[in-house]
């Protein structure tokens, strides 16, 4: 059966979805570590030059392909040619992400709920190895890999009735009454916590750590690729959530100012992440009588181990501590919500299905993979997997999309030509550089240096047999793609590329 | 705090989130699906 394509209710209501799947949790946990080990405030340089030159370009070009072609990835990549696998590939990536993303969600949930009580205790590094049953990275496969945890296994099960709930009750309905809560929520929380943190002692010596430039390191080259990489990771791009998302705005829509505005709304979270984050670890630093680089972490470190720890000795610490946890919840769900969506509306493009069943065997599907995760070798399964499906699947979806485009189709003249006649400012020619030149050498040097860095030494010394699984992963959504390519559709949008190639 | 970081910090939020509040004025100024619909 044919379903009329949903629409957005407003623009706002999109710029929010579009910022939700944005803002995730590395806006909390990893933009502020990034920018402080790479030269502080000099950072911001390398940050804003690559947000400038392939962030929003390739926000514009993933805007106007889902607004242009109004598909799913597949059924976009579809239209423009043989290229359906490649956007099976930016989808299954998406799958996976889901999957592991939604055990993350999970624990930021728990971690809600253990903020009052303080649950973690005095140690709360020994306390995470206990909540999440870790067991021998060296056995991780023993014992059904380690066992189900059902501590994780409860919030994972509430966190996928959530998603469920607001993908269910479609684009309207459901993702954009989601996102037009948990976002002005998760910047009230943020901006809370962030006067909470410059209001305690030792503030000042964490916004200094964050802040004072360090311009040495604004000729090395690695901070340069840092800054392109926390770019790229950060935007929802090249897996298939923009481009998903762009298909639902009516035909009258903006493209250019909506990319600018979503991109710009991203990156100012994160440095008020940033500020509310190193004011916080000042504190803590303060306390203790030890220097900034000995409390300073990002990733999983900070938000489950060091956070709780600062949380203990801060006045009204279960409060903020509540507040803290939330902020991951909603930062966390808003982009697992899209993550979803975009696999759910290829699923139901491709195989014509109604949106409800589509989301029925999406979110089914994606859960019972995410089991996986929520076992004793959860966290180390979940690194690696996070690893390799972020420098190998989505980094290499993104080179490959900008040569499809910019050097395979050479559409990108066409579509700043559509764009500029829908949008509220035009863009010039140097969108077209950004995209067909910067955009692919950047992504390309990033690329190469990570195998290089892959090849020379084990990825966090993991036995081997679990790095195999990460590099199965990423050759197998590529795999994936093409299978899916080769299935017959009956939807007639694919079907008059199907028919094409017949007559061919 | 001192003031090369102070500095530092309002470049990067007034860069930020006056880029946004002058592409959200843009979008109410001249389009006709504005931001506040």
């Amino acid at each position: 059966m044919e379903e009329k394509r949903e629409q957005w209710m407003s623009r706002s209501g999109f710029i929010l979805a579009a910022v939700g799947s944005a803002i995730g949790l590395g806006n909390i946990w990893r933009f502020p570590y990034q920018a402080y080990s790479d030269g502080g405030g000099a950072f911001l340089i390398p940050y804003f030059f690559a947000l400038i030159t392939a962030g929003i370009p390739l926000l514009i070009l993933e805007f106007s392909l889902g607004h242009k072609f109004r598909g799913s990835a597949p059924l976009t990549f579809s239209k423009l040619g043989k290229f359906e696998w490649f956007g099976w590939w930016q989808t299954a990536v998406a799958f996976v992400i889901a999957t592991y993303y939604s055990v993350i969600v999970a624990w930021a949930m728990a971690y809600t709920a253990f903020a009052i009580p303080q649950t973690w205790g005095p140690k709360p590094g020994d306390f995470l190895g206990t909540y999440l049953g870790l067991s021998d990275p060296s056995k991780w496969y023993a014992g059904g890999f380690g066992g189900l945890q059902w501590k994780v296994v409860v919030p994972l099960i509430l966190v996928w009735a959530i998603v469920y709930f607001v993908l269910s009750r479609g684009v309207k309905g459901g993702i954009e009454k989601a996102n037009k809560i948990f976002m002005p929520a998760l910047f009230i929380l943020i901006i809370i916590m962030a006067i909470r943190g410059i209001t305690l002692p030792g503030a000042a010596d964490g916004l200094n750590a964050l802040f004072t430039p360090d311009w040495s390191r604004i000729t090395d080259a690695s901070v340069w690729v840092d800054a392109y990489g926390q770019i790229f990771f950060s935007l929802s791009i090249a897996f298939a959530i923009m481009i998903t998302y762009a298909s639902y705005l009516p035909k009258k829509s903006d493209i250019n100012n909506n990319a600018f505005i979503t991109a710009f709304a991203n990156s100012g979270f994160s440095l008020l992440a940033g500020i509310a984050v190193f004011s916080t670890i000042g504190f803590m630093a303060n306390q203790q009588g030890i220097p900034i680089d000995q409390v300073a972490k990002g990733g999983i470190g900070l938000a489950f181990t060091v956070f709780p720890e600062i949380l203990n000795r801060m006045p009204m610490g279960q409060i903020i501590g509540v507040l803290f946890f939330i902020s991951l919840v909603f930062a966390g769900l808003s982009s697992l919500i899209s993550i979803v969506e975009a696999f759910s509306a290829a699923v139901s493009d491709k195989f014509n299905v109604p949106r409800k069943k589509a989301v029925n065997w999406a979110v089914g599907v994606a859960a019972l993979v995410s089991l996986l995760f929520a076992t004793g070798s959860g966290l180390f399964l979940l690194d690696t997997v996070d690893h390799f499906i972020n420098n190998y699947g989505i980094a290499f979806a993104g080179l490959f999309e900008a040569i499809f485009l910019g050097w395979v189709l050479r559409q990108t003249k066409q579509i700043r030509t559509y764009n500029n006649e829908l949008s509220d400012f035009k863009i010039g020619a140097w969108w077209d550089v950004f995209l067909i030149v910067i955009t692919p050498v950047v992504l390309g040097y990033m690329g190469i240096q990570n195998l290089i860095h892959e090849f020379s030494k084990p990825y966090s010394g993991y036995p081997s047999s679990l790095l195999a699984v990460g590099w199965v992963i990423v050759v197998g959504v590529v795999v994936v793609g093409f299978i899916l390519q080769a299935m017959k559709s009956i939807n007639p949008e694919f079907a008059v590329r199907q028919k094409k190639e017949d007559v061919a | 705090m001192n003031g090369s970081a102070i500095a530092m910090m309002l470049f990067g939020l007034v860069f930020l989130w006056g880029g946004f509040g002058l592409c959200v004025n843009i979008a109410n100024k001249k389009s006709t699906q504005k931001f506040t619909d």
